[in-house]
């Protein structure tokens, strides 16, 4: 009796020892974010400590994987649904069942895209919707139209005005990427990419590069996630923010690291992140994002923008499609935009420059003009391969192995680009001297 | 010295092959292993193959070395007159110039970019003012020109400082005699002291050199990419992808280094530099019409180099600056929102890179001395390691080190070494330990070996000697030297980011990083920036009151 007591006792000790520790977090989330939510639930759970390790999310990932035979860490919170995959995939997550009080009031889907991964890895948080930001500054002091679409970002009126970052670089330009393939089709998309691509005044390496240029007015038009747009409104920058009539919204996405030191508590955290109260917490104006609870807009802040009624588009987002060729449609962006964007600015430069000049000749004859000019379009709006081949085995398996065929793709499409980059703008030069 | 091989010069080198061995060698091989092996581990060489096969990668490898050889050459032209001026000439406010001259490499992460293009940027305070009064604009901070001025600007006080060094060592009868002989003005720097200064401006150019081929900070805030550092960058911190180009890069980096150090050491072989006198500091006060025009070139130089500095001087002072000359609001916030942090920031970067310097130029020390000294075989590899973190990135090292220490409990620190803020110190040492060996080998070379012969002759050990006759003759090489990896520590992010175990162990580029992440911090993280810059500003200074008057003639720089 005595003893059964005393392991009794000892048991107790141990657990409350245990549950009275921390909760080890690694996030690329900003500090409004990750500090709201350490006060909150801190307040919310006593005795729990939220400890942050804040990485940016490549560097995250890599931690992770490298830091896998023994974890330090929890739990993973970070916005790009690719870094969530790759994880997956790599065992790193643990599988988890949130109770279902909690995950009744969530719904499956946003639009057509999963909130929550269905084997139960990762749990989406809060969403958030690609869109277009701009400098009102700016675009008043060049004398530029607000846009509204993405094709507005093919106007030549828009040329060197506008900033993305690298698809690769960034989860949510990736998805951006592919919204726009699937909506406009493979051939259709890519021309659109192409175009507007020549119209950037810079591709950046970092997702916050891009709201930082328009906020400072470097650029006047970019390519962002909605609270990049909305935060940075609500302090006062002169900055707008809309989202084109077809756009993606995506899971910001909360997941628990397998074999990490503290799981209870990175299991009370993911219930607090998808409860009401966590929920709230997004609504702060220095925060911004969009929850994952349908009811909880009743409550939302003035404007506020409702992801579950907004119309979202006709696209019927294919998500295997889009994760199985995420590796060949970043490269082929890399390879034909970002690499290569002094030669595709400089053949969209003299398209541009061929048509003014074409537009400005009045009454001689431009048709020749006008043929040279189509060509040179047409030229620097072709993909290097067909949607099939991105999609084909073995392709997709060539960027996940060390074999030569990566190399080899890659130079095929440098020098596809290349080409017809040169051959537009000698294309466009003809055209413009035939209007002299 | 140069009687044969001596066991405790043995004992010391292998135990600094030792240590490199496990710091850097070891954790460095781990990761780069993958460039040459195939999906089955079996050694291949395809990749390396294949890296010059593609165009992008031969247009990035021409592009790295152009940026290299332009900045060693427009740097040399703001930082070897700054170095003669500062060497030779005494005048008030000296110390100034040497505080401030030593600034430009402290760019703080991702605020200085912010800073420089808010005054260079296309839409910047220079060009908003070219707008509005000639109706033009100037692509200063675009391609391979905007790099180019960037990394001269931000890297010409490597090849100043090591300069200065090797100028105020240099004999004065030397040049005296020259004098007497009819020889003056440029013919006097040509032909005398301008061979004599050479092992301090080729060590600083050299490092000049390596730097500029493997900066990323500069390629990255410019958005341009079709360079090597960048390349290797962008494909290894990819997610979901092993990149195996982005490794065969960093080899590729590290083989580009080492060969341009040994160019270099080929070159400097060829004569012998050191003297045996030290005559009395040659300096000139400065007056008249020279006075003008040496201040109004430092005034050029440095009010341009500085650029950065001021811009986030503004910007953390501001509230809202868009597309506007300089900041429409004002507001103190930025510094009540920093106030309570600060003290935990600057106690963090301060233990972290002190005691990372300190160890550098002792390491540094006893590595230049065996290079100089002793002709041990083996003395080459040593020197290949310690210069191997100079073209190493700081993604790929951190990644080594979480792969070789975590796992296993560091004995003494109750956990691995990678939950530790020990592995930052250890990665800033070894990320800067190139910087202290170069300074101390470009000093001792300076040093006749006859001077220390003599202290033996006269009974004095070999401890001795070295205290005593030879530490304090490359005193200057040695403070110039760490003073040089404590500046460069604290602004280091590349692998401090990868390795912080957690938030409140981040020293001050650190708690940048965490402001610019938030879509409302940048002017905050600017008034961050600002603290490291008065932190730099006041640690260098203080380097230049101690060392200055103490060290004499040995530390004028």
């Amino acid at each position: 009796m005595k003893r059964a007591l005393f392991t009794l006792l000892t048991l107790l000790v141990l657990t409350t020892a245990a549950a009275a520790k921390e909760v080890v977090i690694v996030t690329s989330f900003p500090k409004e974010l990750f500090e709201g939510y350490k006060k909150a639930f801190e307040a919310k759970n006593p005795g729990i400590k939220v400890v942050i390790n804040s990485k940016q999310t490549n560097a995250g990932v890599t931690y992770l994987r490298e830091t896998r035979s023994k974890p330090e860490a929890d739990i993973f919170w970070v916005s790009a649904p690719d870094a969530f995959q790759a994880l997956k995939t790599d065992g790193l997550l643990d599988k988890y069942a949130p109770p279902k009080e909690i995950m009744a009031k969530i719904p499956a889907k946003i639009g057509t895209f999963p909130i929550h991964d269905p084997d139960g890895t990762y749990f989406g948080f809060a969403v958030s919707g690609y869109g277009l930001m701009w400098n009102r500054n700016y675009l008043q002091a060049h004398k530029l139209p607000a846009p509204k679409e993405w094709t507005d970002l093919t106007n030549p009126r828009y040329f060197n005005h506008l900033v993305i970052s690298a698809p690769s670089r960034s989860g949510t330009t990736h998805l951006t990427v592919e919204v726009i393939l699937q909506a406009y089709g493979w051939e259709k998309g890519w021309a659109l990419l192409l175009n507007s691509g020549g119209n950037m005044g810079t591709i950046t390496e970092r997702s916050f590069g891009v709201p930082e240029a328009v906020v400072t007015g470097q650029y006047g038009i970019g390519v962002v996630i909605d609270f990049f747009g909305l935060s940075n409104i609500a302090s006062g920058q002169p900055v707008d923010f809309v989202y084109p009539s077809l756009t993606s919204v995506v899971p910001a996405s909360v997941g628990i690291v397998k074999g990490g030191p503290n799981p209870d508590n990175a299991k009370a955290f993911v219930n607090y992140l998808l409860s009401e109260a966590g929920q709230t917490v997004l609504f702060s104006p220095d925060i911004a994002r969009l929850p994952v609870l349908p009811d909880l807009y009743a409550k939302a802040p003035k404007n506020y923008p409702n992801p579950f009624t907004m119309k979202l588009g006709g696209v019927n987002f294919n998500d295997k499609l889009s994760s199985g060729r995420r590796d060949v449609v970043n490269s082929l962006y890399d390879h034909v935009i970002t690499f290569r964007h002094r030669e595709l600015k400089d053949a969209w430069d003299g398209i541009y420059k061929a048509e003014e000049a074409i537009s400005k000749a009045k009454g001689r004859d431009v048709a020749q003009a006008q043929g040279l000019v189509g060509e040179a379009r047409k030229a620097a709006s072709q993909p290097p391969i067909t949607d099939k081949r991105a999609s084909d085995k073995e392709v997709t398996d060539a960027f996940k192995s060390k074999s030569g065929l990566k190399a080899q793709l890659e130079t095929e499409w440098e020098n596809f680009a290349r080409a017809n980059y040169g051959k537009a703008k000698e294309l466009a030069s003809k055209a413009l001297a035939l209007t002299r | 010295m140069r009687r044969g091989v001596d066991w405790r010069q043995g004992f010391l080198m292998w135990a600094l092959l030792a240590l490199l061995g496990i710091f850097i060698l070891y954790p460095v091989a781990r990761v780069l292993w993958v460039s040459l092996s195939d999906d089955q581990g079996r050694l291949t060489l395809l990749h390396f193959v294949n890296f010059f096969r593609r165009p992008l990668f031969r247009e990035a490898l021409w592009n790295s070395l152009l940026s290299g050889v332009l900045v060693v050459f427009f740097g040399s032209l703001i930082a070897v007159p700054l170095a003669y001026i500062s060497a030779r000439y005494e005048f008030r406010g000296k110390i100034a110039l040497q505080t401030l001259s030593t600034l430009p490499l402290v760019i703080p992460p991702f605020v200085g970019a912010v800073a420089l293009q808010m005054i260079l940027g296309r839409s910047g305070m220079v060009n908003l003012l070219l707008m509005r009064w000639f109706d033009t604009t100037i692509p200063f901070m675009e391609g391979m020109t905007g790099v180019v001025l960037v990394q001269t600007l931000h890297y010409f006080p490597f090849i100043m400082l090591n300069t200065a060094v090797s100028l105020s060592n240099i004999e004065a009868s030397l040049e005296e005699a020259a004098e007497n002989m009819g020889c003056h003005g440029w013919r006097l720097f040509r032909r005398i002291t301008l061979p004599l200064m050479l092992p301090g401006y080729i060590a600083g150019s050299l490092i000049a050199f390596i730097r500029v081929i493997d900066d990323l900070g500069t390629p990255l805030m410019l958005n341009y990419k079709n360079l090597l550092a960048a390349q290797a960058y962008l494909r290894i911190t990819t997610i979901g992808i092993d990149d195996v180009d982005g490794y065969v890069i960093c080899v590729v980096l590290v083989l580009l280094s080492l060969a341009s150090l040994f160019g270099a050491r080929k070159y400097l072989a060829i004569a012998e530099y050191a003297t045996v006198q030290r005559g009395a500091p040659v300096s000139e006060r400065l007056s008249g019409g020279k006075r003008v025009w040496i201040l109004l070139f430092i005034g050029l130089a440095l009010g341009v180099s500085l650029l950065p500095h001021i811009g986030i001087a503004v910007l953390s002072f501001a509230k809202i600056w868009s597309f506007s000359i300089l900041p429409s609001i004002y507001t103190l916030d930025n510094y009540v929102e920093i106030f309570f942090r600060v003290p935990h920031f600057v106690k963090n970067t301060l233990l972290y890179t002190l005691i990372a310097a300190g160890l550098d130029v002792l390491l540094g020390a006893a590595i230049a001395f065996l290079l100089v000294r002793s002709r041990l075989r083996g003395r080459n590899l040593l020197d290949a390691i310690a210069t191997l973190p100079l073209a190493i990135p700081g993604v790929v090292l951190a990644v080594g080190y979480i792969r070789v220490f975590h796992g296993w409990d560091f004995p003494g620190i109750g956990g691995p070494l990678t939950s530790s803020w020990i592995i930052l110190v250890i990665a800033y040492t070894v990320r800067r330990l190139p910087y202290t060996v170069r300074a101390s080998y470009a000093a001792l070379q300076q040093v006749h070996v006859s001077l220390e012969e003599a202290a033996q002759n006269l009974g004095a050990n070999r401890f001795k000697t070295y205290w005593k006759v030879t530490v304090p003759l490359i005193a200057g090489g040695l403070v110039a030297g760490g003073l040089i990896a404590f500046v460069t520590s604290c602004v280091e992010l590349a692998s401090t980011i990868m390795l912080v175990p957690r938030i409140e162990m981040g020293p001050i580029s650190y708690g940048i990083y965490i402001y610019m992440q938030s879509p409302l911090g940048r002017s905050a993280g600017a008034a961050l920036g600002v603290v490291a810059i008065l932190l730099v500003g006041l640690g260098t200074y203080l380097t230049h009151r101690v060392f200055g008057e103490r060290a004499g003639s040995a530390f004028r720089v």
